[in-house]
């Protein structure tokens, strides 16, 4: 068991610097997802806390020990690799028992170890077996094995699910979720699927171009989106949003495009400021005298559509969800409320969220 | 396994056609010139020759100097093969470490690929020349009588050091394309599971090796046996003493040299035997031991 503390991290390349000074405090027992577009630093934050990449500057320290300049081995973690990382000339018995062979572990400790893992994981049956007789879902379970009889202070996970099918995902995301159920480790895990991270995460991290953007509960990144990257990132379809200032009463929005968005509630606080305006497609209810839309494209999934709308002829697109199968043309025009609880703004030079 | 099939009945043919010519002018027919000759002895001037069945082979394994030669044979391959590999071996995963300048190893590694084996030979000779030697003279002068002319441990030495160093880079460019197939991950993963360096490069790199090491062992067994004729030519010419004639040089010696046909065709071909037995037991044994990934 075990915290993990980011202090100001920073990795560069040469000159060029990747992450930009990372804070974090990482509770014992805490499972992290750590989400963010490809090349925004998210596996390189991970591989700086496994000991894989030096820290350029700032501490990474676990269980209140900087770790800094402790190789890998001695850091006490486990991780498991986007392509499973197995060793292809060893069973998978042998695999699992790798590092506990090499920490000297006496021969029926590990035997009994590696059962218990493989018992937990559905792998016994499986042992004798090389990982390229096994399906890319068994590799993974052996990989998530090899972690776990070790039972080390961290699991690192890099990606681990995204070569997997859609199913095999779905159905290992559940099991993740048990096994930190039952044994309550520290894990840190790197996706860029936004949904892995919304379901796994107890808190996520939420990275863009080498800063962190948010740190907090699924719930609280989703319904509070710090920045507009935040909003846009999190969220499927993303959330809706639209530049412009206030009018002078408070009441009228003026979209850049010249369109206007008639507000239900005034905000004087925040006349004079370039703004950005979001709402999610959820949000967004059917009305009689609501705000008019033109229908560009409908997306019909079964339980529910989205439907791509225009704001007059050359304004912000606003996707709604509709429940349902929704059938709708091309052109028609639909009419939508904003209620006020259901508004984000943030600054349109920042992109930080203002808060009322 | 997909199989694909040509419409055309002829073309195939006709596409394999060359690579046939040339295993055929090249390869079969000299091979069955020297099974045939091996049953005839002929006289000196090449006007007449008469059927003798399987005499020359018992002359020749019962010579004592084929029996030496084949234990030189034996010595020199295994000692070349070794030093072949581990230094091929050596220098690949000393360039794999490297992470500037990579490239620049790699090409002047490959370099003495590029050099005739009767160059590389007379290379060695003249750096280890007693007398004008660069390292001969060094090595007289720490003390040591260097003469591979006249001493045969010396001149098996030289010869060997000579064959290997040819052979250095093809191993070398094999094992580094193969360290450099090992995804990334699979070192970072044993590090994490606590391997030092070394334990890391024995128990996943060398074992993953494996299918490269059996390819390359096998090469440079057939390498030494065959293909080290210009190197002991030029360095030693079998001597001093027959201390460096191999099977092979033995062959050019009593045929072209010697005159023997006969005798020459018979070691021709019993060369051959023992290279395609030993390849044989590489393939039965050694291949057990390999892992395709």
């Amino acid at each position: 068991m075990a915290t993990i503390d980011m202090r100001n991290v920073r990795k560069s390349y040469e000159q060029h610097e990747v992450i930009h000074g990372v804070d974090v405090r990482i509770a014992d027992g805490e499972f992290i997802v750590i989400v963010g577009p490809s090349g925004c630093g998210k596996s390189t934050l991970l591989r700086m806390v496994a000991g894989l990449e030096e820290v350029t500057a700032g501490e990474i320290a676990i269980d209140d020990r900087v770790v800094n300049d402790i190789e890998p081995a001695h850091r006490d973690i486990a991780m498991v690799f986007q392509n499973y990382a197995l060793y292809p000339h060893m069973s998978v018995f042998d695999n699992m028992a790798y590092g506990l062979k090499i920490r000297g572990t006496p021969k029926d400790e590990i035997r009994r170890r590696v059962d218990e893992a493989a018992a937990m994981l559905e792998l016994g049956h499986l042992l004798e077996r090389r990982p390229r007789q096994l399906s890319g879902g068994q590799r993974q379970r052996v990989a998530m094995g090899r972690a776990l009889v070790r039972a080390p202070k961290v699991f690192l996970f890099d990606e681990p699910l995204s070569n997997l099918d859609a199913k095999l995902r779905v159905q290992m995301r559940l099991e993740i979720q048990k096994l930190h159920r039952r044994l309550a480790t520290t894990s840190l895990f790197v996706t860029h699927d936004q949904v892995e991270a919304m379901t796994l995460a107890q808190r996520m991290i939420v990275m863009n171009a080498g800063r962190v953007e948010q740190v907090g509960t699924p719930h609280e990144v989703y319904q509070r989106p710090a920045t507009t990257f935040v909003a846009s990132f999190i969220g499927s379809p993303p959330m809706n949003l639209v530049e412009g200032t206030l009018e002078a009463d408070g009441l009228r929005f003026r979209c850049t495009s010249g369109d206007h968005i008639d507000l239900p509630q005034a905000r004087h606080d925040l006349v004079g400021r370039a703004l950005v305006l979001g709402i999610r497609p959820e949000h967004l209810l059917p009305a009689d005298d609501g705000l008019v839309l033109t229908v560009q494209l409908v997306e019909s999934l079964g339980a529910e559509s989205f439907i791509h709308t225009r704001l007059g002829e050359a304004g912000p697109e606003l996707i709604v969800r509709a429940g349902g199968l929704a059938a709708l043309r091309f052109g028609e025009l639909v009419s939508y409320r904003l209620p006020a609880d259901a508004l984000h703004w943030f600054d349109a030079t920042s992109g930080l969220r203002i808060d009322a | 396994m997909r199989r694909t099939t040509f419409p055309n009945k002829v073309l195939p043919y006709l596409l394999l056609a060359p690579q046939i010519a040339i295993t055929l002018v090249f390869f079969f027919w000299p091979a069955g010139q020297a099974l045939w000759q091996s049953l005839y002895r002929e006289d000196p001037w090449g006007l007449s020759s008469a059927f003798v069945g399987l005499d020359n082979f018992t002359r020749v394994l019962t010579d004592p100097n084929y029996l030496h030669s084949l234990q030189v044979t034996a010595a020199f391959s295994a000692a070349t093969a070794v030093l072949a590999l581990a230094a091929g071996l050596l220098f690949a995963v000393m360039v794999d470490g490297l992470s500037r300048g990579k490239r620049i190893y790699q090409t002047l590694l490959i370099w003495p690929y590029a050099v005739a084996p009767a160059v590389a030979g007379m290379l060695w000779l003249f750096l280890f020349s007693p007398a004008m030697g660069t390292f001969g003279i060094l090595l007289r002068r720490a003390g040591v009588a260097w003469d591979p002319l006249l001493d045969g441990t010396q001149a098996f030495l030289l010869v060997t050091v000579a064959a290997a160093w040819k052979q250095v880079s093809y191993n070398f460019i094999f094992f580094l394309a193969g360290l450099q197939a090992i995804p990334k991950s699979l070192h970072e993963a044993a590090a994490i599971d606590g391997a030092s360096p070394l334990r890391r490069f024995w128990t996943v790199a060398f074992p993953l090796l494996s299918p490269v090491s059996f390819y390359l062992l096998v090469v440079n067994i057939v390498y030494a046996f065959f293909d080290t004729f210009g190197v002991i030519h030029a360095v030693t010419g079998g001597g001093p003493a027959k201390a460096t004639e191999t099977l092979v040089y033995k062959v050019f010696n009593d045929g072209y040299v010697g005159l023997d046909l006969g005798a020459s065709s018979a070691q021709s071909v019993i060369l051959m035997a023992i290279v395609i037995a030993l390849t044989a037991v590489q393939f039965r044994y050694v291949e057990k031991k390999v892992h395709y990934a």
